[in-house]
């Protein structure tokens, strides 16, 4: 049921210029930056072989790459997810999943999915830039699926925000502007109280604290951790909105 | 088969904020019965339609459908009931097939059948021809009957309609309530509106509401002896004095509405109406028109709730 709903979503959604547009203007920023990178990397090769440093293509092309696809899915996840339960209860048509023969939570699973597989078709797109060069090179495996994975799950955290906004209200933008607000606030959390006491509590709720060591190619369960318990919380509290939905008036 | 009772509503209420919008409503409804939901606007109808269909949580009371209680079961019970919101809750983006099998999907249609049901669906609703087409690019009252596809594409013993015939043309409207007719068969149906000659042509149980209240809940036969109209409009070219009209026997005033026109209002008792045309041939008043007023939603909400007034005044004394 779950699926059937996620998939009626991913249809509605490619149904609309908009998942198009967003896949275009995405890709097209992140492979100019990749080839940035690149050009760059090609540029100081030979000086980095005559330091012995050990910085290779994966850290200096990959690493920034997928640090970047975040920063431009910040902006960009708000435009996706703002339509999800916004749209449909300004159009009236969330009666017919209610009065269906599903429970809420498959409701909020199977739209939050749909999200999170749009979201992830980006990012395995994304993940086809550094392929591409294996042709004439290698790459650290080990540290560039931990990216991805980090990635995953940070875009994954996202969707849930959006998701959750998105069932505050009946007016799209309102739900874009508001989730790319709290978005905002956890990725810059930790700049307040900077070298002090408070740092410690509010830099660790910072989401890009979490985020950072996925793409150096360490893997701490405590950051993924943090990353499915952000994920849970608001799947959870979208569930627990939509059925107000029903309670309230 | 036909006595059974598919939705059992006990001392249903729901309040939004301070206001009550529905106050301890009780009914039931048979296999085989279209039940009419009949109220002026604001009357709680769509409050109650929402609360049946699951939409809203009842405040307090308990909905029973099809043997399972919507609140402790609502899998089982959701799977028994179609329900067409004012708005009919269509995807405009997708096509009328798409639309339909995504529906049969959520009413958990096996995926083999699921052709089947949205082609019958289809035929039911005279929407063979759009199968194909966007549904924003449909008219209103195809837009309309999509929304009844949806309700009935999964065969439900219990379809909840509310006003489904509101923004349709004339012949679209007919055929509607054709189908509700059709449906009422087979299924339980619970209808809402507020156009009188609708119930009357459509259903055969009528419940009245207003603010919230259960005021009348009786058979189609019943509504018509509240209906008994009790006035008559007449025309007359040369009209004459008041006094000899009031004379008539059985009649209880007359009110001149200017050009020669009257409102004469008589005992339903005895009947004036053939001493009055007797009596303006012999006095050549020329009588040009003649018609029993009907009683409009309005006449009868006024009469049942005096009459409940002073029965209840009668129960007092």
């Amino acid at each position: 049921m779950i699926f059937t709903i996620a998939r009626n979503e991913l249809r509605r959604m490619f149904l609309s210029p908009l998942a198009w547009t967003i896949l275009a203007v995405v890709l097209f920023i992140l492979a100019f930056m990749f080839l940035s990178n690149l050009q760059y990397f090609v540029m100081v090769q030979s000086r980095l072989l005559s330091m012995g440093s050990n910085q290779g293509l994966t850290a200096v092309v990959v690493a920034p790459l997928l640090g970047n696809t975040a920063v431009v899915l910040l902006l960009v996840v708000p435009l996706v997810s703002m339509r999800l339960v916004a749209d449909e209860r300004r159009n009236k048509t969330l009666s017919l999943l209610f009065s269906a023969p599903v429970s809420m939570t498959e409701i909020v699973l199977g739209k939050y999915l749909s999200l999170v597989a749009f979201l992830w078709l980006i990012l395995a797109l994304v993940a086809l830039m550094p392929l591409s060069l294996l042709a004439g090179g290698t790459l650290d495996f080990g540290m560039f699926g931990a990216g991805l994975f980090g990635l995953a799950l940070l875009i994954a955290g996202f969707a849930a925000v959006g998701l959750f906004m998105s069932t505050l209200t009946q007016h799209q933008t309102v739900a874009a502007v508001s989730t790319f607000g709290v978005l905002l606030l956890f990725w810059i959390l930790d700049w307040a109280g900077q070298g002090s006491g408070a740092s410690g509590i509010l830099g660790y709720m910072s989401i890009l604290n979490h985020y950072e060591p996925f793409l150096q190619g360490i893997f701490d369960t405590s950051d993924a951790a943090y990353l499915v318990l952000f994920i849970l919380t608001f799947v959870t509290l979208s569930i627990r909105r939509l059925d107000m939905d029903r309670l309230g008036g | 088969m036909s006595d059974e009772v598919l939705v059992e509503v006990e001392d249903l209420s729901r309040s939004y904020g301070a206001i009550l919008a529905v106050r301890h409503i009780s009914f039931s409804i048979r296999r085989g019965q279209v039940l009419g939901f009949l109220g002026p606007n604001g009357a709680g109808k769509t409050t109650t339609m929402q609360i049946l269909s699951g939409n809203l949580a009842p405040s307090t009371g308990r909905v029973r459908i099809a043997g399972h209680d919507l609140l402790e079961d609502p899998r089982k019970a959701k799977q028994a009931i179609g329900y067409l919101p004012e708005q009919p809750p269509v995807y405009r983006e997708l096509t009328v097939d798409e639309y339909l099998d995504y529906c049969a999907g959520l009413n958990r249609i096996a995926r083999g059948r699921r052709r089947a049901a949205r082609e019958a669906a289809k035929k039911k609703c005279g929407l063979s021809d759009v199968g194909r087409r966007l549904i924003g690019n449909l008219s209103k009252g195809y837009q309309q009957r999509v929304g009844l596809a949806q309700a009935i594409i999964h065969l439900p013993p219990v379809i909840i309609l509310d006003e489904p015939t509101v923004g349709l043309d004339p012949i679209q409207i007919r055929e509607i309530r054709h189908l509700i007719r059709e449906l009422g068969k087979e299924h339980g149906v619970i209808l809402s509106t507020h156009i009188l000659p609708e119930v009357q042509a459509t259903c055969d149980q009528v419940q009245i509401i207003n603010k919230g209240e259960l005021v009348l809940n009786d058979s189609i036969e019943g509504l018509s002896r509240h209906m008994q109209s009790s006035t008559l409009s007449v025309g007359l070219r040369n009209a004459p004095d008041l006094g000899l009209i009031q004379g008539i026997k059985g009649v209880k005033s007359v009110q001149d509405q200017g050009d020669g026109r009257l409102h004469v209002f008589y005992d339903p008792s005895t009947d004036p109406t053939e001493a009055l045309v007797e009596l303006a041939v012999q006095k050549h008043w020329g009588l040009y028109e003649l018609q029993p007023q009907r009683a409009s939603l309005e006449d009868i909400f006024v009469h049942i709730t005096t009459e409940e007034h002073e029965s209840l005044k009668g129960a007092a004394a």
